[in-house]
């Protein structure tokens, strides 16, 4: 009975051709590899996503939260059509992005979640998903929505996004934005980039195991709290500060 | 004049701050009144450009002081766009010079990060002649794209001797806790790779992105006192020994030559001046290089090389750490971040740092005479500082 409700419940993929690995120097000159992941890989990526769900800060609590919840999903075959890029450095995870195939034709672009920073990483790895969409999945266009101002430069102002507001994106219901065939070709070679084939002594780092990221994003400190304290009639920061220790706040 | 010296220190870490523009203030005065074992202090100077602009805090000083239990000691905000910091130096050692004040307290901050990056290049642009500049566009990294275009042409300065100083400035910044940019970069993720113009686009050619400096918070602290008090205090004797200031056209396109920054050249000429050194005593220099063509071109200016000669001074490796005259060991603007209201306090922070023997692995050995220049608008209001150990 049990296998036989399975069934329904667990969505019956369409067949999607696998992304073909590149490569990609990043400004501190080390080689990024991009490349798709399985089912099987979910698990050793998730507790490195875990954290960033109580990083208040660029709204990585909010996309860490969903994109955790997405890669179990998939993992547990509870969402449809959907695919999960990575891309490491020497083995260490830089970065997570996913999408899935809204229809034949219409690619939805979930998260893209950046674990080092200020490296351009999240936006090759974004890049890597629309490539993923336009050329390998042969999409006429793809579905966007940032959650945070970065996103909002990085994907609606660099790649010049069309408005679809008529069309509520599966993150949210906010009104969606898209990267049509057109848009895309006009971001190849500036925003598009990358190489292929991947050198296999860079391949086989990567696929020999994800590494914990080495800088991931981290709670602001609040540095100041003693110092507020001081002149701080109600004491708020102090209590704050305790609850802090105490654990029943995050941070 | 009296002699002043530098007894205290302090500074916050250089990146996004979510405090009040009064508490960054505040932090750094806290940590350099701890430092110098002080509780009070004559007077107090704080340094900001933009705080009525885009944090909607006037008044500062009078917030500032209060928030730091200093009253009734004096207190006002010292303006002068991006270097604030300096002048507010300036005014504070003309204080203990002249014997009004035997101690004060100078500190500078700002918090920029509070807008997007777009309201904040328009406000740092404001300071642009309103007419003649900012009304068709101009900005500050547009200024400078102009600015490098004409020095490449004339001098032979390449796109490569831009990405070296970036590359110096942005790795020495790996060695200072408090810089905003912590990411090592080099020359082949920037310049050379497939993918070097994705990494690293052009922001306003031939200035790329990491040609520029970040747009950062933070806030930066020095006290500055009589030679009586420094010496009552113990501390290590760290003389403020030369002041310069000078000013140029406000409009590039009306000075004579563009290429030369007049106002660097005069400010360091006085500073040298009143301190009784060379620019070839100087063992350690942080310099404005909000874009990395300034730390190439004020290293002429200021005497440190000659016209023309300061990319080869940096491909010979001069200016980085362990050559014969570190340029922004910090990090300078490009690495450690550009607060532009505490930009020039940090300076001065760094160089008493480094004569203080304190500035831990990236220490210039045997540091005697620090220097700094702080470049306001583009290059019309300059105010350099010399230092000198004496103990």
């Amino acid at each position: 009975m049990s296998v036989d409700l399975e069934k329904i419940l667990r969505p019956v993929d369409r067949p999607m051709p696998p992304f073909p690995p590149k490569h990609v120097t990043v400004a501190s000159g080390e080689e990024m590899v991009i490349r798709q992941v399985g089912r099987d890989e979910i698990p050793d990526i998730l507790p490195f996503v875990g954290p960033l769900m109580y990083v208040e800060r660029d709204f990585y609590d909010v996309v860490a939260a969903r994109v955790y919840s997405e890669l179990l999903a998939f993992y547990r075959h509870r969402m449809q059509d959907e695919y999960v890029l990575v891309a490491q450095i020497d083995g260490e995870l830089c970065a997570v992005v996913n999408g899935r195939m809204m229809t034949e034709d219409v690619g939805m672009s979930l998260h893209t979640l950046a674990m080092r920073r200020g490296l351009r990483i999240g936006a090759h790895a974004f890049a890597a998903k629309m490539e993923y969409h336009m050329d390998i999945l042969g999409q006429k266009e793809v579905l966007i929505v940032a959650e945070s101002p970065i996103g909002f430069r990085r994907w609606m102002i660099e790649y010049n996004l069309e408005k679809r507001f008529d069309v509520p994106h599966e993150l949210g219901g906010v009104p969606s934005w898209a990267l049509t065939k057109d848009l895309f070709d006009r971001a190849r070679d500036t925003l598009v980039v990358g190489r292929r084939p991947v050198p296999d002594d860079l391949l086989a780092k990567a696929e020999a195991g994800i590494l914990p990221p080495s800088d991931p994003p981290t709670p602001p400190e609040d540095l100041l709290a003693a110092t507020r304290s001081l002149y701080d009639p109600t004491g708020t920061a102090l209590v704050l500060s305790r609850w802090k220790q105490e654990g029943k706040v995050g941070g | 004049m009296r002699d002043v010296f530098v007894v205290g220190i302090g500074i916050t870490s250089f990146t996004r701050l979510e405090y009040p523009l009064s508490e960054i203030a505040a932090y750094p005065a806290m940590a350099a009144l701890k430092d110098a074992g002080l509780r009070r202090v004559d007077h107090v100077y704080v340094a900001n450009m933009g705080g009525g602009r885009v944090n909607h805090q006037t008044g500062l000083a009078s917030a500032v002081v209060d928030t730091l239990s200093l009253t009734p000691a004096g207190a006002e905000t010292v303006e002068n766009g991006p270097a604030s910091g300096a002048s507010a130096i300036k005014e504070g050692f003309l204080a203990v010079a002249s014997g009004m004040h035997d101690v004060v307290l100078v500190t500078g901050a700002e918090r920029m990060r509070e807008v997007n990056n777009l309201e904040a290049t328009d406000f740092v642009a404001t300071l642009t002649h309103p007419l003649a500049e900012y009304i068709y566009g101009v900005t500050l990294p547009s200024l400078a794209g102009m600015f490098t275009r004409l020095y490449m042409d004339r001098y032979g300065v390449t796109e490569r001797h831009l990405a070296m100083v970036a590359v110096k400035n942005q790795n020495n910044a790996l060695l200072n806790e408090f810089a905003h940019l912590h990411q090592p970069i080099t020359v082949e993720g920037i310049l050379d790779s497939p993918e070097a113009m994705t990494n690293n686009p052009y922001v306003a050619e031939p200035l790329r992105f990491f040609d520029c400096c970040p747009v950062s918070d933070g806030g930066a602290c020095v006290i500055l006192a009589s030679r009586e008090r420094a010496e009552a205090l113990g501390g290590p004797l760290v003389r403020l020994a030369g002041v310069g200031q000078a000013t140029d056209t406000h409009c590039i396109h009306e000075r004579e030559e563009p290429t030369d920054l007049l106002a660097v050249r005069s400010a360091a000429a006085q500073a040298f001046d009143r301190a009784g050194v060379a620019p070839s005593d100087v063992d350690v220099a942080e310099l404005h290089d909000a874009f990395t063509i300034l730390e190439i071109v004020e290293s002429e200016e200021v005497g440190f090389f000659g016209k023309g000669e300061g990319h080869l001074a940096l491909e010979r490796g001069d200016t980085s750490l362990g050559g014969r005259l570190p340029i922004n060991p910090s990090g300078g603007l490009k690495g450690r971040g550009h607060p532009v209201g505490a930009t020039g306090v940090a300076q001065a922070h760094e160089i008493v740092l480094q004569l203080r023997g304190e500035a831990g692995e990236r220490q210039v050995d045997g540091a005697r005479v620090g220097f700094t220049c702080n470049f306001g608008g583009f290059g019309n209001n300059v105010v350099c500082l010399a230092f000198v150990r004496e103990s």
